[in-house]
């Protein structure tokens, strides 16, 4: 993404103008644009008139519009944006406080303006315009008749196909059976790495399973491309690498992350360091569980005592489009700057967001133990459950943008 | 999703109350109160089961599932196809054929390179299942790849690549008979790797033979932490297994030294114990895989029986006790392998598995669930032998007709279209939690096994940690489970719902085992599902 413009007043209201230019920008502006924000981009609208005779015909049209946004969709997959708001500009076709849905596209400029620019919407378009930190990987994990060909990106891993074939396991006397599935396997996967992993792009090629599953699959990959002389894949096979893992499941790949061999190649990439951090977390949890809390209510009382060393939160909890909620976890966050911690903004699109988001989608690790934390609140107790409880609503609703 | 949190939490509390209840039950009649607290939790299954098995009237009253509560008259759709001159009466040929020979399966676990497919194939050529040609061809072929000690594994590792890595990968099944029993015997991989395909086949299984390397540092390191020994024996404790034979294999490399063999013994013994194996269930036995020695036969001048005076292998597995079978439960089957084509050359759909309850003969109306498609069964096989029909614990191969292949995945549940079984995608389980390092916290996402499938899912909520000794609950909402620790917790189905059923209900089909990371985390039994249906 480019930062074409930013003007932002002293009362934090204003706006800024951006170029997305690929499929993550998508989610960058999924995390920026709030209801009650003023959106201004080009788009296009079915015009109908009709004529003095009576006769109607329609036209479409492209112009520029601006909405006040009511609701934005996300669809990960495809990396479609749709925002539906009410009209605020005049406009020679379309009269004021007429409904609008914009499909923002990738190449266009848009210009947002927001009443108030916050720190955490000030850093994602920082983070989004900072092509120093792009880093794409494909990944493959498998298992026997499993597999899910992943992208990941700094803030995204997508699914871009799981192929579950069933394969007839070893039977007495015959493994013919076996051995056909097996190949029949190995081909669906192979046919989705062509079709899914743009070799241009990706900085590396990951394949992992537990077994021998990730070798047989690399060699026979390698065999086809030989075959069918498919240049693109010789020419890449440095950037493919072999790691262990436990499973075929999409969970797997927090295991990948932290493989040290992809460690290198990603170069701390956001994703190794939020699966770092939330690993960390579980152990202090294990060793010294009065140095490690979750639950707002918890996390917002070590705040108050400045005792949060690393704050981790999900950047699903600065979407909510209650702006007090909102507003409650951006002071969280400034306060814990503020004292000297660290501050982890996890993707919900990765697999370890996926589980803080479960986890309340807000936990910390203190740099001092605070034993009475958990005593005070007794009482309390009930009342966190429902925050539990919405938040595992809220990651329902992660759950069906597709993941 | 959006109404069902409040309902749920209803049904969260009167199931909590409930369990409790049994918990406090179980433990009146526990016997072995010095047991370790985590490992006694695992006993747990099989308590309660002797609750179900002895007041079957209550079972079914308070069986959570509405859709299988009730076992009435479940012949009377399923076999409308068959002439009933035709039909055959189960329950009478089963206990014919039980006063016969008794089926047991019988699955072989232990640490990689323990050598468990050596032993067994070394075992099954012994008792005459496999010729002297197929081995001396094993032989030559070994020999050739500079694998020769690899012959007798070879009988059950019969894919290339198994072979030319030398290690199991997969379940393979065979059978044997000795001189009062049938087996069906399941060789299990011993790699960590391999561990979905073990508890596929331990699921299976009412008895086990814990393999041993008795070799200086290998029984260590298969001991120690990270070796699949514990693992497994825990795994297979937790799916139901109580008897137990420990081979205490490779003592020839040892020189059949006897205080070795003791300080096998002694360890494995404590912890075995721990785990929760009755000692009169479990029975040491000393061989040799590769020179066959105590296997069926003892060696005169072998220098094992200067101090050795107790059974060979098979003497030891012919006095496995059969374990009681649900026999008038709806039938259930849960399959474990699947392909197209028929039994010989016939066409229709395949399917292999052990039947968990209930009976099925050949021309019975059977339901593919999830999906809920109806197939009919034209021919069937239990062991290898063709049959007519078969009754709970036998181990199947069916060949189906009118059932698309599309239908079924790895999770099916062959069961009787009277009563299906439920399928759920939340439920609330009660769970053991292993030797773990990190503690588990909602939302923690783990790799569930049921049966054959492994399916992601999440713990969403931790409901409350329950006291071992008392049975009461000792904290609501706790943040964390830590390691040993008994608990009640919710778990979500990630990607889609599962066939399952309560562990009141069926106890083969009520276990779930969950996984992390290539660590088992815990085993639970299921007491409660919530959500029927996709």
């Amino acid at each position: 993404m480019k930062l074409i413009k930013k003007s932002i007043e002293k009362d934090k209201s204003g706006y800024v103008t951006l170029y997305p230019e690929e499929l993550e920008d998508m989610w960058h502006v999924y995390n920026l644009i709030q209801t009650e924000d003023q959106l201004k981009a080009t788009t296009i609208r079915r015009i109908q008139s009709e004529s003095a005779t009576g006769s109607s015909s329609s036209q479409r049209v492209r112009l520029t519009l601006t909405i006040v946004v009511e609701t934005v969709d996300f669809d990960p997959q495809a990396g479609l944006l749709r925002i539906n708001g009410r009209v605020s500009s005049e406009s020679q076709y379309v009269k004021m406080n007429s409904y609008h849905t914009i499909d923002l596209e990738l190449n266009r400029n848009f210009t947002l303006f927001k009443n108030e620019w916050d720190t955490i919407a000030l850093e994602r378009v920082e983070d989004a315009c900072d092509i120093t930190k792009q880093a794409d990987v494909a990944a493959i994990v498998c298992q026997e008749g499993l597999a899910n060909v992943c992208l990941v990106t700094q803030h995204m891993t997508i699914v871009r196909q799981r192929i579950e074939t069933p394969i007839p396991r070893k039977r007495k006397g015959s493994v013919t059976n076996y051995e056909k599935g097996l190949g029949r396997f190995y081909d669906q996967v192979y046919q989705a790495l062509l079709r899914h992993v743009n070799f241009d792009v990706v900085k590396g090629i990951i394949i992992a399973s537990p077994g021998f599953v990730k070798d047989q699959l690399y060699h026979y990959i390698f065999d086809q491309a030989v075959k069918t002389d498919n240049k693109m894949l010789m020419e890449n096979r440095p950037k493919f690498l072999l790691v262990h893992c436990s499973s075929g499941h999409k969970h797997s790949l927090q295991e990948v992350m932290q493989d040290d061999s992809v460690k290198a190649k990603l170069a701390d990439t956001k994703a190794a360091r939020e699966v770092a951090a939330l690993d960390k977390f579980y152990v202090m949890l294990n060793n010294d569980p009065d140095r490690a809390f979750y639950g707002f209510k918890h996390v917002a009382k070590a705040n108050e005592r400045g005792a949060i060393g690393t704050l981790m939160v999900t950047d699903a909890l600065f979407r909510s489009a209650d702006i007090a909620t909102r507003r409650k976890y951006i002071e969280l966050v400034e306060g814990v700057r503020a004292s000297g911690g660290q501050v982890l903004v996890f993707s919900t699109l990765h697999v370890s967001g996926e589980q803080l988001n479960q986890l309340t989608g807000v936990a910390a690790i203190l740099t001092f133990p605070l034993p009475d934390i958990e005593e005070e609140d007794e009482e309390e107790v009930a009342e966190e459950n429902d925050d539990t409880q919405a938040n595992s609503d809220e990651m329902d609703v992660a759950d069906d943008l597709g993941l | 999703m959006s109404k069902q949190p409040s309902q749920q939490h209803a049904k969260v509390t009167s199931g909590q109350g409930k369990s409790t209840d049994e918990d406090v039950e179980f433990l009146e009649d526990d016997d072995d109160n010095q047991m370790d607290f985590d490992m006694a939790a695992l006993n747990l299954g099989e308590k309660k089961l002797k609750i179900a098995t002895a007041k079957p009237k209550k079972v079914s009253s308070i069986a959570s599932t509405p859709v299988s509560s009730q076992p009435s008259s479940p012949k009377v759709t399923p076999l409308a196809k068959i002439p009933p001159s035709k039909r055959v009466d189960v329950e009478a040929e089963y206990a014919k054929r039980t006063s016969d020979k008794a089926k047991l399966n019988m699955v072989v676990i232990g640490h990689v390179d323990a050598g468990k497919s050596t032993l067994m194939g070394h075992f099954l050529y012994a008792l005459g299942q496999v010729s002297e040609k197929t081995i001396r061809k094993y032989e030559r072929e070994a020999q050739k790849i500079g694998k020769s000690s690899f012959a007798y594994a070879w009988v059950l590792d019969e894919t290339g690549e198994e072979r030319i890595r030398g290690i199991t990968m997969d379940i393979a099944t065979n059978s044997f008979e000795t001189t009062s029993k049938q087996f069906t015997l399941l060789d299990a991989p011993g790699h960590r790797d391999f561990i979905p395909n073990m508890i596929s086949g331990a699921a299976q299984a009412d008895v086990a033979i814990l393999v041993i390397d008795a070799t200086t540092g290998e029984f260590e390191a298969g001991f120690d932490a990270n070796g699949q020994t514990k693992e497994h024996a825990l795994l297979v404790r937790s799916l139901g297994v109580q008897q137990m034979i420990v081979a205490v294999n490779k003592l020839d490399a040892m020189e059949w030294s006897k205080p070795r063999f003791d300080e096998i013994t002694a360890k494995l013994g404590t912890f075995l114990i721990q785990a929760g194996f009755r000692k009169s269930k479990l029975h040491f036995v000393p061989v040799s895989g590769l020179t066959g020695e105590n296997l069926v036969k003892k060696t005169e001048g072998c220098p094992l029986y200067d101090w050795y005076k107790g059974q060979t292998l098979v003497e030891r597995v012919d006095q496995f006790e059969p374990p009681v079978r649900l026999l008038d439960k709806p039938f259930r089957m849960a399959v474990s392998d699947f392909f197209k084509g028929g039994i010989g050359s016939s066409s229709g759909v395949s399917v292999a598995g052990r039947i968990d309850a209930g009976h099925v003969q050949v021309g019975e109306q059977v339901v593919a669930i999830p999906g809920g498609e109806i197939g009919v069964i034209k021919t069937m096989q239990v062991n290898d032998d063709t049959a007519t029909w078969g009754a709970a614990g036998d181990s199947c191969l069916m060949t189906l007709t009118g059932l698309d292949i599309m239908q079924l995945s790895s999770g099916t549940v062959l069961c009787t279209p009277a009563h299906p079984v439920p399928v759920t995608s939340t439920f609330i389980a009660q769970l053991v939690v292993f030797d773990i390092k990190v503690p588990i916290t909602s939302g923690f996402p783990i790799i569930l096994h049921h049966q054959s499938l492994n399916e992601p899912a999440s713990i969403v909520k931790l409901i409350a940690t329950i006291d071992k000794a008392t049975g009461e609950i000792i904290k609501k909402n706790p943040r964390h489970l830590s390691k040993g620790s008994t608990a009640t917790v919710r778990i979500k189905l990630d990607n889609r719902p599962i066939p399952l059923e309560t562990f009141k209900d069926n106890k083969d089909l009520g276990r779930v085992m969950l996984r992390k990371g290539g660590e088992t985390v815990a085993a639970g039994v299921v007491t409660q599902i919530l959500t029927f249906g996709s």
